[in-house]
């Protein structure tokens, strides 16, 4: 069953909310939507909402790189927001990071470091 | 009327596909919750499991989580068990160090999942199957 992950987009900026409990399938599907919604919105930059994940495993980690590598490609920028503190705890002690992928405490400060940084 | 001490009951969760390793993920949760596991202790475990689950469909395809509270002294803890009849390992010790991977991952799965555990106990019958045991403490 594929969950679906909100888009909602504002002038050139994108904002993906992942929802809980994403398999890794809707995991991919969320990809190929974001990518989609880059393209048809002409968007320049992507916030990736993850606070309502409550697991981020090495597939998540590996995902949300290759999510932000693509988005990357399409010469966009984006930013992920909302790592919850236990997960990102969680990460660090199974030895997962994700390096060079600007990441913030929330949606504000993501759009922040996102403009900052044009 | 001595009723006897209910033994916790074990949860058997089949794993197959990966709606059943979110399936595994929230019940691991669950008995977190009810053992008052702190919250960065909720999320290892419930990582731990993702993990384990994962492995299940990926290398074996089909195969079990199985989780029970566990006790020892004044301790109280989860033990996880996942079993599966796929092929099983031929160098365990090689699938414990890290960045080591026959699929396409980032090969943390299982030297990852030993780090947020207290005990880590893994099984492989070569061509028969893999179980892996592990217990985090609260």
């Amino acid at each position: 069953m594929a969950r679906r992950v909100p888009i909602i987009s504002q002038g050139d900026l994108l904002i993906a909310a992942v929802q809980e409990e994403l398999s890794d399938g809707d995991i991919q599907e969320m990809q190929h939507s974001i990518l989609k919604e880059v393209s048809r919105r002409a968007a320049s930059k992507v916030i990736l909402d993850v606070s309502l994940l409550d697991v981020i495993d090495s597939f998540g980690t590996r995902m949300l790189s290759d999510i932000a590598a693509s988005v990357a490609l399409r010469g966009a920028r984006i930013a992920i927001v909302g790592i919850r503190p236990e997960i990102a705890m969680a990460m660090v002690l199974l030895g997962l990071n994700l390096e060079n992928i600007p990441t913030a405490l929330n949606l504000d400060h993501g759009i922040a470091i996102l403009r900052d940084r044009s | 009327m001595n009723a006897p001490v209910a033994e916790p009951a074990a949860v058997l969760q089949p794993v197959s596909c990966d709606s059943d390793v979110v399936a595994a993920r929230q019940l691991v949760r669950k008995l977190a919750v009810e053992l008052e596991f702190s919250r960065p202790d909720q999320a290892l475990i419930a990582t731990a499991v993702s993990e384990l689950a994962r492995n299940i469909v990926k290398y074996a395809d089909e195969g079990e989580i199985e989780l029970c509270a566990a006790a020892s002294g004044s301790k109280t803890g989860i033990k996880v068990t996942a079993r599966d009849r796929g092929p099983g390992l031929d160098d365990v010790e090689l699938a414990l160090q890290d960045g080591y991977s026959t699929g396409n991952s980032l090969g943390l799965g299982l030297p990852g999942t030993r780090r947020i555990v207290d005990q880590f106990e893994i099984r492989s019958e070569p061509g028969r199957g893999l179980t892996v045991t592990v217990v985090k403490w609260r």
